[in-house]
C-alpha cells in the first residue's frame, strides 16, 4: 500500500486524530455487533460491499422522516431541501475524488452503470470496425462485458493486456498493444481479486500518448486509496457507493467536462431536459443530461454522508492501519503452509485471495461461515483472470479499517477447523 | 457445528476424496455439460444408454466437496435405471435438497440422504443439484450447457 497521497488525505482530517482507535471506530458500525451462527460476526467481505456507519443510516432515515420529496421540481419547502441535500452530496463526492467541478460527477446506479453509460454514449457513436479497445486481464466482468457488447455491434476488437504470475500488470506488453487504433483503454485502479494497485497515472499517460481515452474503474480504490481524478488525468473514472461505506444503488461517473458535454444522453426522460415538444427536445446541461428520471435521492444523500464520515477520520492513519492488517493477514496465512495467496503484488489494497491444494473455496467459505466469518468464495466476477491462474475459484478475504488483528487471529484458527473437517 | 457435521458427513468426504466413476466414458452416446455460474464450477457427464436403459455413466470436472460427492453418488445410483426412473430420481433429489418434510424412504437408494445436509445451507443447494441438472440436460440430449441458475 505504498500509493498513499498523504497530502490529500490530511487535508480531509477534520477530527484531527493522531492515533487510530479501532474500538471507537467499530462503535460507528451497528451491524458488526451481532452473533452469526453462534459466534461474533467477523466481516471479511468488504470488497463485495462495505458495512454502513450510523452516519449513513441516519442520513437516509432523516431524509425519509423529514424531507422526502422529489428533486429539481417542486417549489415547496421539502423539495428545496431534498434538492439542496442531493446537490450537496454531489459537491462532497466531487471534492472527495478531486474533481474540478461537480458538474463532471454524474450520479448512476453504480460502477457497472457508469461503464455502460460511457460505452454507449461516448464510445459506441465513434467506434468503427477495426478500432481497438484495450483492457487488462484483471478486469471485473463489469469492465469487460459492456466493451464486448459494443465491439459486437461495430466490429471493433478487444485487446487484453496480460498480468504476471504475481498479479501485476505487464506494462511492456500493454505498451505493445497500444496504437493509433486504440480508441479507449479501460483498466481497474485496484483488482478486486488480486488486490493489486495498478500504476494508473503511468497507464493513463501511456494511453494518452497514442491518443486513446482512458476509463479507470475505481470501485476497489475509493475505499482504500486517496483518489484524485484531476491529478490522474484519466478521461473517465467510475466508482460504487456501497463499496465505500455508502448505500447500494448509487455510484458516480466522473468524466472530463469537454467529453461529457459532447456525449448524447444515455437515457431519455424527465429531469434530463430543458424543454420538450413533439418536434424537438433540448437536453439539460451537465450533470442532469445523464440523470433521466427521478434519481436515487436517498442513495446520493447516503453517499454524501459516507464521504463526510470518511473525511472525519484521520485517513492517513486509516490507510496505515489497513496496510498493517494486510501485512499481518498475509503473513499469518502463509505461516499455515497449506494455502497459497493469489496476487502478491508489491502495492495492494487489503484484499487476499487464497487457495488450498485440495479443499475447494466454497467448502472453506461454508466452514468459516459456520464460525461467524463472512468471506467470499468463487470467481469474483473475474472469470478470465481465474482462467489465467487455472483456477475455477478462490477464497477471498477483503479487509476494512473496522477489522482487527484479533479477528485475523480468529480467522487463522478457524482455518484449522477447515483442515480438520477434511483431514 | 452440528449442521456442519451433517453437511460434511463421512460419505460426502469419502466420495469427494475418491469420486466413483470419474473420468471420460469412451463409449458414451449421451453427454452434457453442467455449469454453476455462482462459483464457476464445470461438470461433464457421460452416459451410455441402450434401449432406454442407462448401462454406464461417468463424470469429470472440478468442484467443491458437495458437488463432487453429489455427482459421484449420482453415478452410483443411475446404473441400470431406465430414463423415466432417472427423471423420477431427479424429482425426488430435488425435494430431498429443499423440503424438510421429504420422506427419505421414498429414495431408491438410502445413501442419497447424506445430501440432505445442504438444506441448512441454502447457498449450497446448487452445489448439490448441479450434477442432477446436468443429468436431465443429458437425457434431453441437449447440446446446451445445463445451468443451476
Amino acid at each position: 500500500m505504498a500509493y498513499l497521497n498523504s497530502v490529500v488525505w490530511k487535508t480531509y482530517n477534520k477530527r484531527g486524530d493522531t492515533m487510530f482507535n479501532v474500538k471507537q471506530i467499530r462503535k460507528d458500525f451497528p451491524i458488526l455487533h451481532q452473533d452469526v451462527n453462534g459466534y461474533p460476526l467477523v466481516y471479511f467481505d468488504n470488497a463485495a460491499t462495505t458495512q454502513k456507519p450510523h452516519a449513513v443510516i441516519d442520513a437516509i432515515t432523516q431524509f425519509y422522516e423529514h424531507y422526502n420529496s422529489n428533486v429539481h421540481r417542486g417549489i415547496h419547502d421539502l423539495s428545496a431541501k431534498a434538492t439542496l441535500a442531493y446537490e450537496e452530496s454531489r459537491e462532497k463526492i466531487a471534492r472527495f475524488i478531486g474533481a474540478k467541478n461537480s458538474r463532471e460527477c454524474i450520479f448512476v446506479r453504480g460502477a457497472t452503470e457508469a461503464i455502460n453509460l460511457v460505452a454507449n454514449s461516448y464510445l459506441l457513436p465513434i467506434l468503427q470496425e477495426g478500432d481497438e479497445i484495450v483492457l487488462t486481464h484483471m478486469e471485473h466482468h463489469a469492465n469487460i462485458v459492456p466493451w464486448q457488447m459494443i465491439c459486437e455491434k461495430t466490429g471493433a476488437i478487444l485487446k487484453v493486456a496480460p498480468v504476471s504470475l504475481s498479479g501485476e500488470l505487464m506494462l511492456d506488453n500493454l505498451a505493445e498493444l497500444l496504437s493509433n487504433k486504440t480508441k479507449l483503454l479501460a483498466c481497474c485502479y485496484a483488482s478486486n481479486v488480486l488486490g493489486t494497485i495498478n500504476p494508473v497515472e503511468k497507464i493513463v499517460a501511456m494511453a494518452h500518448a497514442v491518443g486513446a481515452k482512458v476509463l479507470i474503474d475505481g470501485s476497489q480504490a475509493t475505499p482504500h486509496v486517496a483518489v484524485n481524478v484531476h491529478k490522474l488525468d484519466a478521461d473517465f473514472f467510475v466508482c460504487s457507493g456501497h463499496k465505500m461505506y455508502g448505500p447500494t444503488g448509487i455510484g458516480v461517473l466522473w468524466g472530463k467536462e469537454t467529453l461529457l458535454d459532447k456525449m448524447p444522453p444515455y437515457q431519455g426522460g424527465g429531469e434530463m431536459i430543458t424543454s420538450v415538444s413533439f418536434d424537438f427536445t433540448e437536453y439539460a446541461p451537465l450533470p442532469l443530461k445523464f440523470e433521466a428520471g427521478t434519481p436515487n435521492i436517498s442513495g446520493a444523500i447516503g453517499l454524501g454522508a459516507a464521504v463526510d464520515y470518511l473525511q472525519s477520520l484521520n485517513l492517513n492513519a486509516v490507510l496505515e492501519y489497513e496496510s498493517s492488517l494486510l501485512d499481518y493477514a498475509s503473513k499469518r496465512l502463509l505461516e499455515l503452509k497449506s494455502f497459497n495467496i493469489i496476487g502478491t503484488a508489491a502495492h495492494k489494497v487489503p484484499v487476499i485471495s487464497f487457495v488450498h491444494g485440495s479443499i475447494h473455496a466454497h467448502d472453506i467459505g461454508t466452514i468459516l461461515d459456520n464460525q461467524g466469518i463472512a468471506i467470499r468464495s468463487g470467481h469474483h466476477c473475474a472469470m478470465p483472470l481465474m482462467d489465467f491462474f487455472n483456477l475455477s475459484s478462490t477464497a477471498r478475504i477483503s479487509l476494512s479499517f473496522y477489522n482487527t488483528h484479533e479477528e485475523i487471529d480468529y480467522f487463522i484458527n478457524a482455518l484449522d477447523k477447515v483442515k480438520e473437517v477434511f483431514s | 457445528m452440528q449442521n456442519l457435521k451433517e453437511l460434511y458427513q463421512e460419505v460426502i468426504l469419502d466420495h469427494n476424496k475418491n469420486p466413483r466413476n470419474f473420468g471420460k466414458l469412451e463409449h458414451a452416446n449421451c453427454e452434457a455439460r453442467g455449469h454453476n455460474p455462482l462459483c464457476g464450477d464445470m461438470l461433464r457427464l457421460f452416459l451410455k444408454i441402450d434401449n432406454e436403459i442407462i448401462v454406464d455413466v461417468s463424470f469429470e470436472g472440478k468442484g467443491c466437496a458437495i458437488s463432487q460427492a453429489s455427482a459421484s453418488l449420482m453415478t452410483e445410483v443411475l446404473k441400470g435405471l431406465s430414463i423415466s426412473q432417472a427423471h423420477d430420481i431427479f424429482n425426488k433429489v430435488h425435494m430431498l435438497l429443499t423440503d424438510d418434510n421429504f420422506d427419505m424412504n421414498s429414495l431408491p437408494s438410502l445413501k442419497l440422504q447424506v445430501l440432505s445436509g445442504v438444506r441448512a445451507y441454502p447457498a449450497r443447494v446448487k452445489c448439490a443439484s448441479l450434477a442432477w441438472h446436468t443429468l436431465v440436460s443429458a437425457l434431453k440430449n441437449q447440446q446446451d450447457v445445463a445451468k443451476t441458475e
